[in-house]
């Protein structure tokens, strides 16, 4: 691990501006991306500024919102009984991520700003253009049976890895930041995560040193009906080949409105607006979903190893919305 | 830099380079050695340790983060020669077998059971609105819960028998 200087910092805006006067700074949090990055020298500012005692650990709620604070844990969201009751598919999705020990120390901000698990990112010895511009990328022709089918370049392929963002992209949450200037501005999470095109290293819509201070949930009853489904190698502890959060609002049979996003299989949490529009006013059959996953997967790019992943993440859409049709909402 | 940690009710002004992770400071500076390093980087679960009340990995945990706060180890748990429950349990069941992961396991086990007792969800649980139970939970919600402690030598069974055996027993642990 390269050396740096730790620092306390106790406000919101002494973070924005110790991170933003220093080129090589970092925020910290709960450091289970950054530390580790940091181990295998991906990662390695000069300087961190712990952001966990800014008094951003909160949950407050209201009949309109849900307001999350930057610092607090994935445990801590994902528990909390008025998420569980509103938002099934947010709890669900955490859960289904990393570990307890983890997702304890792991932010709802950090998880936002988490980095991928590409194998190439994490080696600096590979060719990587998210980690290294204009390197190349290894993952091309490599072992790429993780990467993604949707929003790849020819420049990189890396999978977004994220469980939490996918379901906060279906419930439109906002991400509120700070600068150093003391201006705030809010970003839809549609718009935080950018796809690689011909800069993958240009990851998320935030300038350098700006904070994310809280993430706003919405109102949104139809919600009650939503679900998160997670398809991986194994039962526990692994990131996903596919999943689905999904949200579907019913009149009976028929559906009132349908929300999609997916994880696993694209560079960046993925809502797939076509798909959820063509499901509005049918009956809520098999079919429809399965029509609505092959809109979904249309634009699908797959390499030689993950090819696979494009029938299994249709299967997996179609369980979703079967699972919230069928469900005791 | 200077950090003070509550390491087992004894307080520490520690002085350490910034890059020392909790784990090490533990071991290496404290003498600690119960906690132990298995991957590192987070992948295996015998550095957990308990921070504030939360079991959580001390290997991606900086030293210097933990400024203030109050760190429980296996060496923590028991009181004098009396075994701690979760200790006695793994005994009883043996839940081990070269011992390596097992102070991870245990430390994991007890907020296991108290996250139960607090009535809190899992991957598994079938409703996450619902509240957990002690007394109907699963064998498969407790091996959820543990997934995070990996045991090389698959002692799985006899630490699933472990942590439904103090969970039956209804202790305030």
């Amino acid at each position: 691990m390269n050396a740096f200087t730790f620092e306390r910092v106790t406000h919101a805006t002494d973070a924005a501006a110790a991170v933003a006067a220093n080129a090589g700074a970092m925020f910290l949090a709960g450091g289970t991306t950054l530390v580790d990055l940091m181990k295998v020298e991906v990662l390695t500012p000069t300087a961190v500024a712990d952001i966990r005692r800014l008094g951003l650990s909160s949950i407050d709620v209201s009949d309109d919102a849900i307001t999350v604070g930057a610092t607090v844990t994935n445990s801590q969201l994902a528990w909390h009984p008025v998420v569980r009751d509103r938002y099934p598919v947010l709890s669900e999705a955490i859960l289904s991520g990393a570990t307890t020990q983890i997702r304890n120390m792991a932010t709802v901000a950090g998880n936002i700003l988490q980095r991928t698990r590409c194998s190439y990112f994490r080696d600096v010895h590979a060719a990587c253009n998210r980690r290294q511009p204009g390197s190349g990328c290894d993952a091309l022709d490599g072992f790429n049976r993780g990467h993604a089918v949707l929003g790849v370049s020819e420049h990189c392929i890396a999978t977004h890895p994220s469980d939490m963002c996918v379901a906060m992209i279906v419930i439109d949450a906002e991400i509120h930041t700070l600068r150093a200037d003391g201006t705030t501005r809010s970003i839809p999470f549609a718009k935080f995560h950018h796809a690689p095109g011909d800069t993958p290293h240009v990851e998320v819509a935030l300038a350098h040193g700006e904070l994310i201070t809280h993430v706003v949930i919405p109102s949104l009853p139809a919600a009650r009906r939503s679900h998160y489904l997670k398809v991986r190698d194994r039962a526990s502890y692994e990131f996903a080949l596919a999943s689905a959060a999904v949200v579907l609002d019913l009149d009976g049979d028929t559906i009132r409105a349908a929300r999609l996003g997916l994880g696993g299989i694209a560079t960046q949490p993925w809502r797939a607006v076509e798909a959820e529009q063509i499901l509005t006013g049918r009956i809520a059959t098999d079919q429809a979903f399965r029509d609505a996953a092959e809109i979904a997967l249309a634009g699908a790019v797959a390499r030689e190893r993950n090819h696979f992943k494009i029938e299994l993440a249709k299967r997996t859409i179609v369980r979703a919305f079967a699972t919230a049709r069928d469900g005791n909402a | 830099m200077t950090t003070s940690i509550r390491v087992n009710d004894t307080l520490h002004e520690l002085s350490l380079d910034s890059r020392v992770t909790l784990l090490d400071a533990l071991r290496d500076v404290l003498g600690l050695t119960g906690t132990k390093k298995g991957c590192d980087q987070g992948a295996c679960g015998a550095c957990t340790v308990i921070v504030d009340g939360q079991r959580v990995l001390s290997c991606l945990t900086l030293a210097a983060a933990c400024e203030g706060q109050h760190v429980v180890t296996i060496e923590g748990l028991a009181t004098g020669d009396e075994l701690h429950p979760m200790q006695a349990a793994f005994l009883h069941c043996d839940g081990f077998q070269c011992g390596y992961c097992t102070p991870g396991q245990i430390l994991s086990a007890v907020c296991a059971v108290r996250e139960v007792h607090a009535g809190v969800p899992s991957h598994v649980t079938p409703d996450v609105r619902h509240t957990v139970n002690s007394a109907t939970l699963s064998d498969e919600e407790i091996r959820e819960r543990m997934s995070g402690n990996l045991c090389r030598c698959a002692a799985y069974p006899n630490i699933v028998a472990a942590v439904r055996q103090v969970l039956n027993e209804r202790l305030h642990i």
